[in-house]
């Protein structure tokens, strides 16, 4: 039996897609045949943040509403062996989905998939319970900002309200330099604050930018930082104890120059 | 204090950020805004000064927190029987 696995956020534009859809295609590398939902709906882009908007026929709301079967409504993505997607309907809105209609739909799924990933959309509304309504497992993605993270620990208590916690947590867009000249949250501040789990932390990274223009996840790029991280938080879900990267800093003159200084050198 | 702000006299941001935040958090999660932790407060020191004599002054009651545990934590000092008759 798969697992499913809903990542979400209450404040957004914080990573939700971009994570789906990088742990999505990690998953898929490491061997297991993965599905992911866009149930972000009015609002489809798991589509094409996977480069695979050319191909959608059917969506999530003709299968609820008996226009397609499950199947119809699947792309596979051809460069990875076992990743497919079920996209949102772009032109309807998030009533014409149930949680309920979810919990049926990840049912089926689940006997087939090893995971099903459910990209939510933001807020804490119908969406939000519609994408956690099938959840085995919640990760909440949060970036190191006030707003954020208040948003997050909202979130993550409506989470243990419905009885789908404890969730885990992915803080994304961290930037080494910020936190480290005191500008910017640290990983240990927002743990701290939130008080849950952490899975992982995601880099701030232009290859992610670049690499969604493509509609190309960033792990099909060993060389970008963010796409190891996405890397590690799969293999972390699978069940492996993967060490936290350091997040490693490039060093200033100054800082070198100081430390030199202070060990004496 | 860090050499920052022993230096220019101002606290970094993300610390700033950080206590902002664990304030707004703490009455977030409980749904108990300061104004309403006063009242509840003036109306606890009626009902327990029904009981026993109490010190109004030095009551203090606090949320508090343990990992995402919440608590209410109340300091209520009794007036000491020396004092009482004074
Ligand atoms: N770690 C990162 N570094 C740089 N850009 C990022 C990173 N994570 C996300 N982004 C960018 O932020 C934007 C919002 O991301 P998205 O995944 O669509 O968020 P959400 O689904 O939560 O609304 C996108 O343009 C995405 O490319
Ligand atoms: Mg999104």
């Amino acid at each position: 039996m798969g697992k499913v696995l809903t990542i979400t956020s209450g404040k957004g534009g914080v990573g939700k897609t971009t994570t789906t859809a990088n742990i999505g295609a990690a998953l898929a590398g490491l061997g297991k045949k993965v599905v992911c939902i866009d149930a972000d709906i009015g609002l489809r882009n798991l589509d094409l943040v996977l480069g695979l908007e050319n191909r959608i026929v059917y969506d999530l709301v003709d299968v609820v509403e008996g226009r397609c079967r499950l199947r119809q409504a699947m792309i596979r993505d051809k460069r990875l062996p076992e990743l497919y997607l079920i996209p949102a309907a772009q032109t309807r809105d998030k009533t014409a989905v149930s949680p309920s209609d979810m919990v049926e739909i990840c049912d089926e799924l689940r006997r087939e998939f090893d995971w099903v990933l459910i990209d939510s959309p933001a807020g804490i509304e119908r969406g939000f319970r519609n994408a956690i309504a099938p959840a085995d497992e919640v990760v909440v993605v949060t970036n190191p900002e006030v707003s954020s993270v208040r948003d997050a620990d909202r979130i993550i208590g409506l989470i243990e309200a419905e009885e789908k916690g404890p969730a885990r947590l992915i803080i994304n867009r961290l930037d080494p330099r910020m936190v480290r000249s005191g500008d910017m949250l640290s990983v240990e501040d927002v743990v701290e604050l939130l008080a849950i789990e952490l899975l992982g932390v995601i880099p701030e990274d232009e290859s992610i930018v670049i690499n969604t223009n493509r509609g190309m996840p960033v792990v099909l790029n060993p060389k970008s930082k963010a796409g190891q991280a996405f890397h590690n938080i799969a293999r972390r879900l699978l069940g492996e104890k993967v060490p936290f990267m350091p997040i490693e800093e490039e060093s200033g003159g100054l800082r070198k120059l100081l430390g030199r200084w202070l060990r004496g050198g | 204090m860090g050499w920052f702000e022993r230096l220019t006299g101002r606290e970094r941001s993300a610390k700033k950020a950080k206590d902002r935040l664990r304030l707004v958090l703490i009455h977030d999660r409980t749904d108990l805004p300061p104004a309403r932790l006063e009242a509840l407060k003036d109306e606890l020191i009626a009902v327990i000064s029904r009981y026993v004599e109490i010190e109004p002054q030095a009551v203090e009651i606090q949320l508090s927190q343990d990992g995402r545990e919440q608590y209410l934590v109340a300091n209520i000092p009794l007036k000491s029987p020396g004092r009482r008759r004074s």
